[in-house]
């Protein structure tokens, strides 16, 4: 190596070390400038439909067996819901509780946990997978939600469901309540169910009692608990911020499979 | 780069100089999809380090283990109340303060996996760290299935790419003359030697696919679709795991690409990735 070349090697190297700040600051600032984000985010379609496609035919999650069960299931998200309401029925243990299935249905709803309990079930044993990246397998028995919603009869322009909790959660606008959204492909999947048990014992608390959305195709986020009214609607654009979901609403992708 | 070495034979031939040829070493589809992964992959490396930041921790099988991973970045209390990073692999427990588990970001030690220069964006948020991780990897998917069209149908691979029977029997004096720094000159230099092919080869055929794969079965739609390709990895856990020593791989091949583009002329590589062409220096006193 002649001498000659070092100065040259070392503008490179030098010059290469600002271009890398300069880009570190400049992603940054990309990730805040809005047309750049919808850009990025714009593959979220892409995604679901490809996901779906390939997934036609074969598409229900992987389930386990007993001896797979996670010895200890993390808690995310709200342990408890701080609701007036929501702490007096919780204190009755849920006697009280009614869920509510209104918006596009024919014939509105109110089934408490008993009912519940009497519609079709189904148990699985199944691996929640959060969007931090973490696993845990857990056994859920609930209500499925298709006979609910057939039994109340969609409208022809319902294209969501819309799970509204009794949980808040922070956002930069101040305390948000949690809700999410789901499309009637996977409204109507056969593992999406209202679990009201967990590991077979009462949903607890901290897991979202008295039921919780399992949609097993999607991270955890979108597996809603604290579960109060299921709402029919055409669009989600009039609820929280419009994106679908409290998470959407912070930034996180509504389609969940990813 | 030439310089005549101070011998006899300089003396004896002082006016005879080296030769030297251009060649156009590298096509357009391969500098462009070259510059696309350079972008991509820092991208994709970055804001998956945000993303393993939400759980800086790595397990094997389908679930987590929060107590004993075996991989872990966590922040705790030192002896002197004050914060410490620690690393633990294996149960072996590193303090890198600073660099992995506490470091500085904006202007306080804060409890972090990877520091934030080394994640896009630079302070912790998973959510557009997912977007800009989901968006580049359409981008490098896209680029590097362009690649390999051009690669398989200009029979780049089999040309440039798979080690000549000669070449691999060779492998030893090679690896030897790759740890003196000495590289081909001449007719030689206008091939990729056979540490570069092997090395090329398994990026492009072996680190690239797996990662792809491992970061597919992430999906929870996927693992729905495809549960035997989870269970192919071990796990969602253990495909985590494949899929961030994958990037790890990717990262030991980046840095010793780049430095075999510096000490073996840095401005005759880069020009010949830039504009094609590409100087071969003859021997001075060849025959």
């Amino acid at each position: 190596m002649s001498a000659d070349h070092n100065p040259a090697r070392r503008r490179l190297l030098k010059g290469g070390t600002a271009a890398a700040a300069l880009m570190l600051s400049g992603c940054d600032r990309l990730s805040e400038t809005d047309w750049f984000r919808q850009m990025l985010a714009s593959v979220e379609g892409l995604n679901l439909r490809i996901q779906r496609a390939l997934g036609r035919g074969h598409e229900l999650a992987a389930e386990y067996t007993a001896a797979d069960l996670s010895p200890v299931f993390k808690v995310n998200g709200n342990d408890d819901a701080e609701d007036d309401a929501y702490q007096r029925t919780s204190e009755n243990q849920f006697a009280d509780w009614k869920l509510e299935v209104g918006g596009l249905v024919e014939r509105p709803l109110q089934l408490s946990l008993a009912d519940l309990r009497a519609l079709p079930s189904r148990t699985q044993i199944t691996r929640h997978d959060c969007v931090e990246g973490w696993s845990c397998i857990g056994k859920w028995t609930g209500a499925r939600l298709a006979p609910i919603l057939e039994q109340a009869r969609l409208k022809p322009e319902a294209r969501y469901i819309v799970f509204h909790c009794a949980d808040t959660m922070p956002s930069w606008k101040g305390p948000q309540p949690y809700y999410e959204s789901i499309d009637l492909d996977d409204a109507f999947h056969e593992q999406t169910i209202l679990a009201y048990d967990m590991n077979d014992q009462p949903l607890p608390i901290a897991h979202g009692a008295p039921i919780r959305l399992r949609a097993e195709r999607h991270l955890g986020y979108k597996q809603a608990k604290f579960v109060m009214k299921l709402e029919a609607v055409t669009s989600f654009k009039n609820i929280g911020d419009g994106n679908g979901s409290y998470w959407a609403d912070q930034g996180y992708s509504w389609y969940a499979g990813i | 780069m030439s310089a005549a070495p101070e011998t006899e034979t300089a003396v004896a031939a002082p006016s005879r100089p080296a030769r030297r040829t251009i060649i156009v070493r590298h096509p357009l589809v391969i500098r462009i999809t070259h510059w696309v992964n350079v972008l991509g992959l820092s991208v994709m490396l970055m804001s998956g380090l945000q993303i393993f930041n939400a759980h800086p921790a790595l397990d094997w099988g389908n679930i987590s283990t929060f107590e004993h991973p075996f991989l872990s970045m966590t922040a705790m209390m030192g002896a002197d109340g004050k914060p410490v990073g620690v690393t633990t692999v294996f149960g072996h427990s590193f303090n890198t303060t600073g660099v992995l588990g506490l470091s500085t970001s904006e202007g306080r030690p804060t409890a972090r996996g990877f520091p934030d220069w080394a994640t896009i964006p630079s302070y912790q948020d998973l959510a557009t760290g997912r977007v800009w991780h989901f968006f580049f990897a359409w981008v490098l998917v896209l680029n590097g299935l362009v690649y390999l069209f051009y690669a398989l149908a200009s029979r780049h691979v089999w040309r440039d790419l798979i080690p000549s029977g000669a070449q691999l029997r060779h492998i030893g004096r090679d690896i030897l003359d790759h740890a003196r720094f000495r590289f081909p000159k001449g007719e030689a230099a206008k091939h990729y030697n056979v540490l570069q092919k092997l090395a090329y080869l398994g990026v492009i055929f072996v680190v690239l696919p797996l990662i792809v794969l491992a970061g597919l079965c992430l999906s929870p739609q996927v693992g729905a679709d495809y549960p035997w390709l989870v269970a192919l990895f071990g796990g969602r856990q253990s495909a985590r795991t494949i899929h961030f020593l994958c990037a790890t791989a990717l990262v030991l091949f980046v840095l010793v690409h780049v430095f075999m583009v510096l000490v073996s002329g840095v401005w005759n590589n880069l020009r010949s990735m830039i504009t094609g062409r590409y100087v071969i220096e003859g021997e001075a006193h060849e025959r």
